[in-house]
């Protein structure tokens, strides 16, 4: 029985390991005539014309990692300082209803975060939050031109607000598997409770919070829906994040069933396999940065 | 005996009716699907032992689809080119069913009426060379309007669509500089502007987005009760979209149709004509291999072209204009029916 049920979930593994691989190896294979036609360059350029058939995945590789990244960046610390307060401050019943609340809240579809960001998110960012970044901090090219409420800035606030639920629901229960012991033994030696939490409790749940941002950071990169609804989809560069932009599952989407050349076709398959390989980069080197921090000593 | 004979006569009779419909499955555009299901609807109810099946896959899907014949036709807002023809596996016939219109739709501070836009204000604000409402080329189409020194925004398309095709067909028609860089399909390099997915998507940039302007389809602006502006025609008159401004286009257009079909009416000739307008296509192989599903196809399309177009006014799409009817009807005499 031992044998018949390592033999299984070995299977399962391998099956894990088979997909993967033969996803790569379709996208690799559909996406050879593009491949052929513009190299390496592919990646490089910015110009993206289908009338032409002249392409280049630039501008959607630019944003996908720039709203991946400030969606990180604004969800890490709201999602772990959630997770905190709800493992270890917050009223057993009140820790309770939130964290249901947060597990509804990965449950609602993309679509629905694409309307709110819409019709609830861009106007304020338009009216509010876009002329006060300009007015304020203008002089960085970051945060210059007209304030159109959709474009880079927000799409990575609505992907922040996506993202959060995971980060928080995760970490909140690595940080409540803490055991008991540890923590008290961080309040005999006289830690005050930030001093429990940053040298007890995060510490032993690391792994635990970085296998959170993982699943959030995949999410971020391969979000679709959400982000071209309010992105702004333009396949230009700019340099402001107030700019409109485009992301690689966005162009997907949005010209994929349109596509009506096979090299064009081709084209978006080989923009899908670089979002594959990106996300393995990406995961591999947030990895390696994570891997850094456990070696480091705890203070 | 006479028993047996009135069961077995029931059971032929039962059998007949149970036998299942002649299945015609069908894909390609989006816009012409409201008319299309009716359509097919109408047409099952009238020929019970027929059933046709449409996905709206989007123009550019069915011409994929029927080139490589896994659906029975196809269907596209555009025609196809004549590498998408040879690429597929038989010869392709082009069917004009209905007509549409595309309208610019806009968002101004303090502007309620309907604004008028000449040929050379519209392709230069697509391509991003007037900036300003209060620009000299639109005021002077429209003096008694107070137009805002506001920088305008520029709303697109961005999922690919025979919208954007009629549209961008329409701007290099009027500017030799949009058809040089930019250039006419389904989904183009835009000079400027945002990108809004699907009609919805468009109208929804613009009404939240002050001093902008976009197109969408006429269909979605009447149902949508959304005001637009009118376009200068080649004949330099302002016309405003309308099921009538648009088969003025095709009837006017029809005078030269090609025997194919695959003809652009855009900035048609004509006083009356809107120039933003298009035919949509049934793509129908020329051999029908399966005799049972020819004839049906045959059959259909001569209901299109007499009963069929009598829904369309109804539902917001221009029918044929009458020129037309006859030339199509020629062209069903070429379908070549095997057994």
């Amino acid at each position: 029985m031992d044998r018949l049920f390592r033999a299984l979930t070995f299977i399962f593994a391998l099956a894990v390991l088979a997909l993967a691989a033969l996803i790569a190896f379709e996208l690799y294979r559909n996406s050879v005539l593009s491949q052929k036609a513009f190299g390496w360059s592919f990646l490089t350029r910015q110009i993206w014309d289908p009338v032409e058939e002249d392409f280049g995945a630039l501008t959607f590789i630019y944003g996908t990692l720039i709203t991946s990244a400030l969606a990180l960046l604004l969800a890490v610390p709201v999602g772990i300082g959630v997770a905190i307060f709800l493992a270890e401050l917050a009223p057993k019943p009140m820790s309770e209803v939130c964290a249901f609340l947060i597990e509804l809240l990965a449950a609602i579809p993309s679509v629905i975060y694409g309307l709110i960001g819409i019709f609830v998110i861009v106007p304020i960012m338009r009216v509010q939050v876009q002329p006060f970044l300009i007015k304020h901090l203008g002089f960085l090219p970051l945060f210059k031109g007209p304030a159109y409420g959709i474009g880079l800035l927000t799409a990575a606030l609505v992907l922040a607000i996506m993202i959060v639920p995971f980060i928080t629901t995760i970490t909140r229960e690595v940080l409540m598997s803490v055991p008991r012991e540890q923590k008290e033994a961080a309040m005999a030696l006289g830690a005050t409770r930030w001093e429990v939490v940053r040298m007890a409790m995060l510490p032993y749940a690391r792994s635990g919070i970085a296998g959170s941002v993982f699943l959030a950071l995949g999410r971020a990169l391969g979000e679709t829906m959400a982000v071209t609804m309010v992105i702004g989809n333009s396949t230009h560069i700019q340099a402001s994040l107030l700019a409109p932009g485009y992301t690689m599952a966005a162009v997907l989407a949005n010209e994929f069933a349109e596509a009506d050349s096979e090299l064009y076709t081709h084209t978006l398959i080989e923009v899908g396999l670089a979002l594959f390989v990106i996300t393995i980069i990406v995961n591999g080197i947030a990895r390696l940065i994570l891997g850094r921090m456990k070696v480091a000593p705890v203070s | 005996m006479k028993k047996v004979f009135v069961a077995l006569l029931i059971l032929i009779a039962g059998a007949h009716v149970w036998a299942a419909p002649l299945l015609i499955n069908g894909a390609g555009a989006t816009f012409p699907y409201p008319i299309y299901s009716k359509w097919f609807d109408e047409y099952s109810k009238a020929n019970p032992d027929i059933q046709m099946n449409y996905q709206s896959i989007g123009s550019g899907g069915g011409i994929k689809q029927i080139s490589s014949h896994t659906v029975d036709f196809g269907a596209s807002d555009g025609p196809m080119t004549d590498a998408q023809l040879q690429k597929a596996e038989g010869q392709l016939l082009h069917f004009p069913t209905v007509l549409g219109g595309v309208v610019p739709i806009y968002n101004v501070d303090g502007v309620v009426t309907s604004l008028k836009f000449s040929q050379e204000a519209m392709a230069k604000i697509f391509l991003g060379q007037v900036t300003l409402w209060s620009d000299p080329l639109i005021k002077k189409d429209n003096p008694s309007v107070h137009l805002p020194a506001t920088s305008i925004t520029v709303v697109h398309r961005a999922d690919g669509s025979g919208t954007t095709y009629c549209w961008t067909d329409f701007l290099s028609k009027i500017s030799a500089e949009w058809k040089n860089r930019v250039g006419k399909a389904n989904s183009v390099n835009w000079p400027v502007g945002l990108g809004g997915k699907g009609n919805e998507g468009v109208a929804g940039l613009i009404k939240q987005t002050p001093n902008s302007i976009g197109y969408v389809e006429l269909i979605y602006a009447t149902q949508n009760k959304l005001d637009y502006g009118a376009l200068e025609n080649k004949a330099g008159k302002f016309i405003l979209c309308s099921n009538a401004s648009v088969s003025a286009a095709a009837a006017n257009a029809a005078k030269n149709m090609p025997r194919d079909f695959r003809v652009s009416i855009t900035n048609a000739e004509g006083n009356e004509s809107y120039p933003a307008s298009t035919f949509t296509w049934l793509l129908i192989y020329r051999r029908q291999s399966d005799g049972a599903k020819g004839k049906a196809l045959v059959d259909f399309l001569d209901w299109m072209l007499t009963k069929g177009q009598t829904y369309a006014d109804d539902l917001g799409y221009a029918p044929l204009p009458a020129n037309v009817i006859p030339m199509e009807k020629d062209a069903i005499k070429l379908i070549e029916i095997k057994g």
